[in-house]
């Protein structure tokens, strides 16, 4: 008589495949998930509450530090908030520095989200491919703001450092040579037989699942909702910008490695158009008082970060700290249909299946 | 030579001479072990865009190997508490032994072969088996989740690429009608079996991959699902037995494809029987051994049900189907 029993495995913190502090009580009956429990919280700072104790400028580096892969979209939606609260108009060399180097943040992203995903499907090479090009837009942003990754760049009403001499030149030089290089990882990658196993019919959910939990950016997308804030809800300068919204049907892993991969394409064509209409000179701030007191009320404002739709809810009473600031953590919702995706699923999808929703443990804990 | 003195009565100056031709043969392969690593991590290193090891032993890191080794010799050697303990000593040794003796029967060149076995096919693949054993009980014994998965892993994978691998070297048997290595490649002599045996080749290599627990086969110890498979545990010089055996089956499977596949110690074409044969074993040996190393820098990890189906459901058959149609063209035409 066999008797066989169900195993509890612990995945993480410390795992490889878990892109930092993430944990993953899994159920296993042999290779399968029966039950999975995500654990978080092993990287909370508690970024909100410290920011009630600090003036505006001041919380600007503590969103460098959630999705620490792209900062720029953070530092963005915090001055975004204010400067919505305040009535601040944004002088335009400004807000278009801040969408270039938005850009590349979102090319930057996904390029680290490409080449760890294939590392944790197995291939090794990939992740050196795409942190090569990485590594010329951090050069770049780092020529920008003078830091790697935690750019702590725009400021409310503008942004602190007016781009070099012949920066713009570099950005237009990186358009055609990342073009290039994305034509080198489909070759590489797209049309790997043992790939399209691993992820084709992965991690499937459907259109009302995903806005049943919530889901946001390429993993909503990837079901064929055409939501994209950059186009809905235009905001900075946007609605100047011929660019298209990636989508696909099928709703699995296959499809967001796709619609990632297409947006960068399209983020190519917003840095073109960016760099060609780029004025010749003019003011990178606004005139704001030396001490930020947004006026008595609340802002909610949303953008789209290359994980999803990143939030800022401000409520203020007047003072220079606000009340209360509350972040919509783009991975923190994504990840909510893990366990539901998990069940049914083997070790290997498990990888895959999370890998795929591409999440930034600091923004997930926050 | 070494035949003569196989069948030669025992007796001391033999067992000299012998023990001196096995320390020679343990020499090379542990010099070979020592170079392929810095060959696979030079070769990777520039398919990677890196440099690969650079520091130590001058510009190409030749000591790189070496001084990693007397690392694993002076690492603390850990055994967990939980773990079973005599199984957990003995595992290495048992996945490491066999990788050695299969070296025997291979043809180095026409003289230098330790054991000129009529079935050294066979004894091949039979003794190669036994290292899944040592595999399973490794990730047993451990007593670790992702080891016993990663055992278990190891243990379905070997086992179910054993069957493909020896059906599509059926072909090659049928062909040159002999289970000796030797006569294989004399057997050879007008057309090699790469180009006698396309399909049999094909499903041969990518079994082999799977033998060898590479990727895209490397599941038993597939980094970023099961953290380091059957050898998680294991630290210092009881890791390095399981990478030996790796290497040494690597240096095992490579020279098999040549003396199979691609004609052994033998020129491609007459007029270049001027070079020596273990010259051009060694420019076939080390192209397979690069096929190895490429791939396994650019292809991404299969899936392990897909794994399974792949053994089961498609190279089978395709070795079945070789083997028929090698038979039939056999019996008409030759």
């Amino acid at each position: 008589m066999i008797r066989t029993e169900e195993m509890i495995l612990n995945v993480g913190p410390q795992h490889p495949s878990t892109h930092g502090v993430f944990r993953l009580v899994v159920k296993l009956d042999g290779e399968i998930i029966t039950e999975a429990t995500p654990v978080i919280g092993y990287l909370h700072r508690g970024t909100e509450k410290i920011a009630e104790n600090l003036q505006y400028t001041q919380i600007i580096p503590y969103t460098d530090r959630m999705d620490y892969l792209s900062a720029m979209t953070n530092n963005y939606v915090i001055c975004h908030a204010v400067e919505t609260m305040m009535g601040i108009q944004v002088p335009e060399r400004a807000e278009y520095l801040r969408v270039i180097a938005m850009e590349l943040g979102r090319i930057a992203s996904h390029l680290v989200w490409w080449g760890t995903y294939l590392l944790d499907l197995g291939a090794t090479s990939p992740f050196i491919y795409a942190f090569r090009e990485r590594e010329m837009i951090i050069n770049m942003l780092n020529e920008l703001s003078g830091a790697r990754l935690t750019f702590n760049y725009m400021r409310v009403g503008g942004v602190k450092w007016d781009a070099p001499d012949g920066w713009i030149e570099k950005v237009k030089d990186f358009v055609p040579y990342m073009r290039e290089q994305l034509k080198g990882y489909h070759n590489l990658v797209t049309g790997n037989e043992i790939f399209l196993n691993r992820v084709k019919g992965i991690g499937k959910y459907t259109k009302e699942e995903a806005i049943q939990y919530s889901l946001s950016g390429v993993n909503l997308r990837c079901t064929g909702v055409k939501w994209d804030l950059r186009k809905d809800e235009p905001y900075s300068i946007y609605d100047r910008f011929e660019f298209n919204v990636p989508t696909r049907e099928t709703g699995d892993a296959w499809a967001r490695y796709q619609c990632r991969l297409e947006e960068i394409e399209e983020s190519l064509k917003i840095l073109e158009q960016a760099c060609e209409q780029f004025p010749a000179e003019g003011d990178i701030m606004a005139k704001v008082p030396k001490i930020i007191k947004p006026p008595k009320g609340e802002a909610f404002v949303r953008i789209e970060s290359p994980r999803g739709e990143i939030g800022c809810y401000i409520y203020s009473d007047g003072k220079k700290e606000p009340y209360r600031l509350k972040f919509r953590r783009p991975s923190f919702y994504n990840l909510q249909i893990l366990p539901k995706l998990l069940v049914g699923e083997n070790i290997a999808n498990m990888i895959a299946i999370l890998g795929a929703i591409d999440i930034v443990l600091g923004e997930v804990d926050g | 030579m070494i035949q003569d003195m196989l069948q030669s009565s025992p007796g001391l100056g033999n067992f000299v001479i012998f023990f001196i031709l096995g320390l020679v043969l343990l020499l090379i392969v542990l010099g070979f072990v020592t170079f392929s690593i810095l060959a696979e991590r030079k070769v990777m290193g520039y398919i990677q865009l890196r440099h690969g090891p650079n520091q130590v032993g001058g510009r190409w890191g030749l000591l790189q190997t070496v001084a990693d080794v007397l690392k694993l010799l002076l690492k603390e050697d850990i055994i967990p508490k939980l773990a079973d303990r005599p199984l957990f000593i003995l595992a290495p040794i048992i996945a490491f032994a066999p990788s050695f003796m299969v070296l025997a029967t291979i043809p180095f060149t026409e003289n230098f072969q330790f054991a000129d076995l009529n079935v050294g096919l066979l004894y091949y693949v039979a003794i190669s088996g036994m290292t899944v054993f040592g595999v399973l009980l490794g990730g047993w014994a451990s007593n670790n989740k992702y080891s016993l998965l990663g055992g278990a892993r190891a243990t379905a994978q070997m086992i179910s690429y054993e069957i493909p691998l020896v059906m599509s070297v059926l072909g090659v048997i049928l062909l040159s009608g002999s289970l000796n290595l030797n006569e294989i490649v004399e057997a050879q002599k007008n057309g090699w079996f790469i180009l006698l045996q396309p399909i049999g080749f094909i499903v041969f290599f990518i079994a082999s991959v799977a033998e060898l627990s590479r990727t895209p086969f490397d599941l038993p110890e597939s980094e970023s699902e099961l953290v380091a498979g059957y050898h998680t545990e294991y630290t210092g010089f009881r890791w390095a037995f399981f990478m030996l055996a790796e290497y040494v089956y690597l240096f095992a499977m490579s020279a098999l494809i040549t003396v199979l596949f691609l004609g052994g110690w033998m020129a491609p074409f007459g007029f270049l029987d001027f070079i020596p044969g273990s010259v051009w074993f060694s420019i076939k040996f080390f192209f397979v051994l690069f096929v190895y190393l490429w791939l396994r820098s650019t292809f991404p990890r299969m899936r392990a049900d897909k794994l399974m189906e792949f053994a089961w459901k498609v190279l089978l058959p395709i070795a079945l189907g070789n083997i028929f149609l090698t038979a039939l063209i056999k019996s008409l035409f030759f």
